[in-house]
Order: C-alpha cells, then structure tokens, then sequence
C-alpha cells in the first residue's frame, strides 16, 4: 500500500501543474504581506472605524502577524478549495485521458485499493498545500509583523484575544481548514471517476462550490433554515468558530471557544459528505466498464 | 497440454442494439502463440479487456490457469502481462519512470540494471532517461512491450503488437513473441489486423465477426497447404503462358490478368515447377504463394 501511495505521489509531484497552486498561493499571500507593510496602518483604520467607539486600539496593535494571517484565511479559504479540485477532479480521468487507466487496471490491485491509494495521495497533496498556506500565512507573518493581540471583528463587535492563546486556535483551525478541503477534493474525485477526461470533473466541482457558496451567502431566511445547514460551504466556514470566544466588554475567556458544539456539528458533517462522495466514488469505480 | 485460457460462452452487449461479444468461446493451450482476428469492431478489444477484468462480462465464463477470473483476479493478473489498445504511458516521465511504476504495480521491484536490461531487450537501453513525450510511435510502442513483459508474465496478451512500428520494427516484435514462445516457453495471446504476420507467428487461430466465433483451429490446418494459389511474375508472360499450357498444369491456371499469372497447384510441385521454368530459360522475377491468411480470412468473414 504505501509502495503503492509513493508511486501516486511521484506522479502527482512529477507533473509540473502540481506547482501552479503553490505559485498562485505563494504570490497571494506575498501580495497580501506586502500591501499590509506599506499600508496596513490605513486598512486597519478603515476595518476599525466601522466598530463600536468602545475599541479604540493603535493601528500598530492590531496590525501584527496573527491579524495578517486572519485576513489571509478569509481570503484564501473560500478559493484554495478551486486549486485543490484542479488536481483531485484529475485523479482517475487523467489517467483514463492519458490511457494510463486500463494499463493500471489491468495490475493485480484491486480498484478498491486503486482508488484509495489515489485519495491517500489527493489527501497528501491537499494537507502540504494547506501546510505551505501556513507557513506562508502565520509564520512568514509572524515574522514580518511580530505578535500581539488578535482582533476579530464580528458585526460591530471586536474579540480580543490574548497573544499567548492564539496559536493553538491557528492549528486548530487549519486541522479544521484540512477537512474543509478534503471535502471539496471528495467531490472532485468522485466526478473524475465518472469522466474520461479532465475539464469535466474540475468545471462540475467548480460549478459546485460556486453555486452553494452562492447559496451560502444569500441572506434569505427561507434558506437559512432548510438548505443552508445541509451545504458543505456553509460548514467549511466553521473555522472561524475557533476565534470566537466568550467574554463580554472586551474581556475575553482563555482559552474559550463560544459555541464548540456548532464547530464539532460542522466538521460532522463534512466529514460525512467525505464519506459520502468516496462512497460513491467507490461504488461507481468498482463496476466501471474502462473503455478509454 | 493444459489449457490456460477458457472461455465459455462469453457476452457483452453496449446498449440494446449493439452486441459487442456474442456467445464467443475458445481456449488457449500453454506455449501457444494464439492469434485472434477479426476486422475492426468484431469484438476482439472488447474480449481482451474482459480477459483482464477491465469490462464486466454480461454473461459467459472467464477461467484463466485453471481459476476463475472473476474470483481470483489478483492471483491471475500477477501472471499477465498486456499491451493493450495503442501503447499509452505517463509522457511526462522517462522510459525508465514509467517501467518502475508498472513493475511495482504488478508487484515485483527490479534493480536498476534489470529494468535496463528490459529496455535493451526491446531497443530503448540509449533512450532509457528520454522523457515518453519525445518518443515516436514506434518506440512507444515498443516501451509498451517492455512494460507488459517486465514482470515476467506466464501469459502475455498483445493487443495489435505491431501498431506504428516500421517494417523492421514489426519484424522485431515477430521475432520477439518467436522467442517468448519457443525460448522461454511463454503462452501469447496476440490480436493483429497484420494478418501474414499472423500466419508467421501463431501456432492456432480464432477468427471473430460481430462477436460471434467463426472458425477456430491450428493455422497451418486452416490454411490447407495441399491445395495453394501461385502467382507467377517472368519476363515474358505469353512465353510462359504457352510453356504452362503445354505443361501438365495447363487445367491449373486460374487467372492471367495484370503482369502475372496466378496457378492453383499442389505445394509439393512448387520446386518442380520453378525447375520446369527454368530449364525452358524463362527468367522468374517471382514465385510466390498466394494461399495467404488473408485470403482465408476474407473468405470466411464473407467479405
């Protein structure tokens, strides 16, 4: 099995499209620090100015590392889910595209085993791209801007949270941020067992994500109570649940997660839509006629 | 001999009104070379990918070494090697990538010299680090080659072989499943549309239409060498004629249209005639039979 994961991986870090994601994230993120270095001071005005007059924090106190990378999450969150689909909806109609996949069909492995070693290796890919966003996004902030307080706008509210009980909630809600992304590499890779072609798959995920994050943001009350709950898009954003925290008057609680239950319901149910979409993936794989 | 494919009764049907595979069985015996033809869209594809469990059978058996496919397909599979279709690899990778990833695939890991040696067996030893997208046709296909036999395989299953090679390199791939089956005691399965190859390399034959069996048996049976068409090129063909007509195969002549003359005759004559020619001092550019495959394979698919 893991001879078996090296050789997808090798595939997958051999094919230079693999790196795009990487560059795209590495010059967002860039473009992001550089533009909080040189105009950070007057961002942070403009995002304060919109709060209660009861936070009246310097610019230079908000302004650090751990509040660079909140507004880098924000961003990136909700398109790195595209990057990811470019290769997980290439996994198994690549290689019928390439006609590779009746020469890998044809092995003493069965298809079972074949689809999940080519998750194993989309999930590998999908957690290192995550890890570079990290590295990119919280240390190479940390580093440029320092620590400090974090301040998270909420409404006309502000969470304040303490510099020293920040990171853990960063890795928390990456590992959050890993299932988020492993949902959409699911549903990727379940559309390319379907195709024998790339586009399709990467354009139906990509229809996907856009239509139920359309859905997601519409502020209609008849879907925030019937379809809202039940989308992938509306739980991805269930990282953010790691950064507020219950407190009152500015006062915030160590430690403290306001509404954990709702964070853990979230990342339930992306986990069973992952479930889900590799079930059917599996169901549809096993009994497929390979033709191409 | 045991038998080490079976098949009974084999059906695939694609859609309502189109019957892929018609009831198709047959059986290969170890060390066989068995040709498989048919024209294009008869099924042969079709059967050759159930043989490897890529298509699932609508209805038939499949035993393979004595097993069920079905129920022992890894256990089988180990002992297959396969080329099938056009010859397709991961082009951004070397020769040498590619093999590595389909030894492990089929289970066995080889050393760098072994995997060399197999690109040498089929002339890519030079090319070994190209990537697969600067190869021709030609030298894809014959990685395809080294691809399926890298593991060693009892059974190797040969989808059009010959496909985009040269004339030399057809030669090559002839000579190679000459030597897998004679030397090293290898059992071939080999479909072509390169029908006097054919008849050079395979042992028996399984001729398909529309998916359905139409003959089966050992080729040099099929091909009747008693009763043979020879077509004859001199330089002076009336001469000839008039020598032919005075001869005792003068009620053997079948047709004298274009430059040549076409004769039905025993094999066995054949030297005396080339003989009877000569000593009459006409110059024979050619002789050569026509009782082709070819000729059997039109006559028994009707076309």
């Amino acid at each position: 099995m893991l001879q078996l994961l090296k050789i997808e991986l090798y595939k997958i870090f051999k094919r230079p499209r693999t790196f795009i994601a990487f560059g795209v994230i590495t010059a967002i993120i860039l473009l992001v620090q550089i533009a909080m270095k040189f105009g950070g001071d007057e961002y942070v005005g403009l995002v304060m100015s919109g709060l209660s007059a009861a936070f009246d924090a310097p610019a230079q106190q908000v302004l650090n590392g751990y509040f660079v990378c909140f507004i880098i999450l924000n961003l990136l969150l909700i398109h790195v889910p595209i990057l990811v689909a470019l290769i997980a909806g290439d996994m198994i109609s690549g290689e019928a595209n390439m006609g590779t996949l009746r020469l890998l069909a044809a092995k003493p492995v069965s298809r079972t085993k074949l689809l999940a070693v080519k998750f194993a290796a989309t999930s590998v890919y999908t957690i290192l791209l995550l890890v570079w966003v990290a590295i990119l996004s919280l240390f190479l902030s940390i580093t440029l801007f320092g620590t400090n307080q974090l301040f998270v706008a909420r409404g006309l509210e502000v969470n304040i949270i303490s510099a020293s009980d920040i990171l853990w909630r960063y890795i928390a809600a990456f590992v959050f941020a890993a299932v988020g992304l492993l949902t959409v590499a699911s549903l990727a890779f379940m559309f390319s067992t379907f195709a024998d072609n790339s586009i399709g798959p990467i354009v139906a995920c990509v229809c996907v994500i856009i239509v139920f994050t359309i859905l997601t943001q519409l502020q209609i009350p008849f879907y925030d109570e019937t379809i809202k709950p039940w989308l992938f898009t509306t739980h991805m954003l269930g990282w953010k649940g790691f950064f507020y925290v219950e407190g009152s008057e500015g006062i915030t609680v160590q430690g403290s997660i306001e509404n954990l239950p709702a964070v853990i319901k979230s990342g339930l149910i992306l986990l069973t839509y992952i479930v889900i979409f590799l079930f059917i993936a599996s169901w549809h794989f096993k009994r497929k006629n390979i033709l191409s | 001999m045991p038998v080490i494919i079976r098949v009974s009764n084999l059906t695939k049907d694609f859609g309502a009104h189109i019957k892929a595979v018609d009831g198709l069985s047959f059986t290969v015996t170890e060390g066989q070379v068995y040709g498989f033809l048919g024209q294009n869209g008869a099924g042969k594809s079709t059967t050759i990918r159930m043989l490897l469990t890529l298509i699932r059978p609508d209805s038939g058996d499949i035993e393979i070494f004595g097993l069920h496919l079905l129920k022992h397909r890894n256990e089988i599979l180990k002992k297959i090697g396969a080329i099938i279709e056009k010859p397709d690899m991961y082009k951004y990778l070397t020769a040498m990538e590619n093999l590595r990833i389909f030894a492990t695939m089929s289970g066995v890991k080889l050393s760098e010299k072994k995997l060399l040696d197999q690109l040498a067996m089929v002339g890519l030893a030079e090319r070994a680090n190209s990537k697969v997208k600067t190869y021709s046709q030609g030298m894809k296909q014959r990685l395809g080659i080294a691809i399926a036999l890298v593991h060693d395989p009892e059974l190797i299953i040969l989808d059009e072989p010959t496909n985009g090679l040269d004339p030399q390199g057809i030669a090559d791939v002839r000579n190679l499943i000459l030597h897998l089956s004679k030397e090293r005691k290898k059992t071939l399965l080999v479909s072509s549309h390169l029908l006097n190859e054919m008849e050079m390399i395979a042992d028996s034959m399984l001729i398909i239409d529309k998916g359905k069996k139409v003959v089966e048996g050992r080729t040099d049976e099929l091909l009747n060498p008693e009763k043979i068409q020879v077509e004859i090129i001199t330089d002076n063909k009336s001469r000839t004629l008039d020598i032919l007509k005075d001869s005792k195969w003068s009620g053997s002549l079948m047709n004298t249209a274009n430059g040549s003359i076409v004769l039905e005759i025993q094999k066995t004559n054949i030297p005396e005639l080339n003989r009877m020619l000569v000593e009459q001092n006409v110059n024979i550019f050619s002789l050569k039979p026509k009782h082709t495959l070819e000729d059997f394979f039109l006559s028994v698919t009707g076309t």
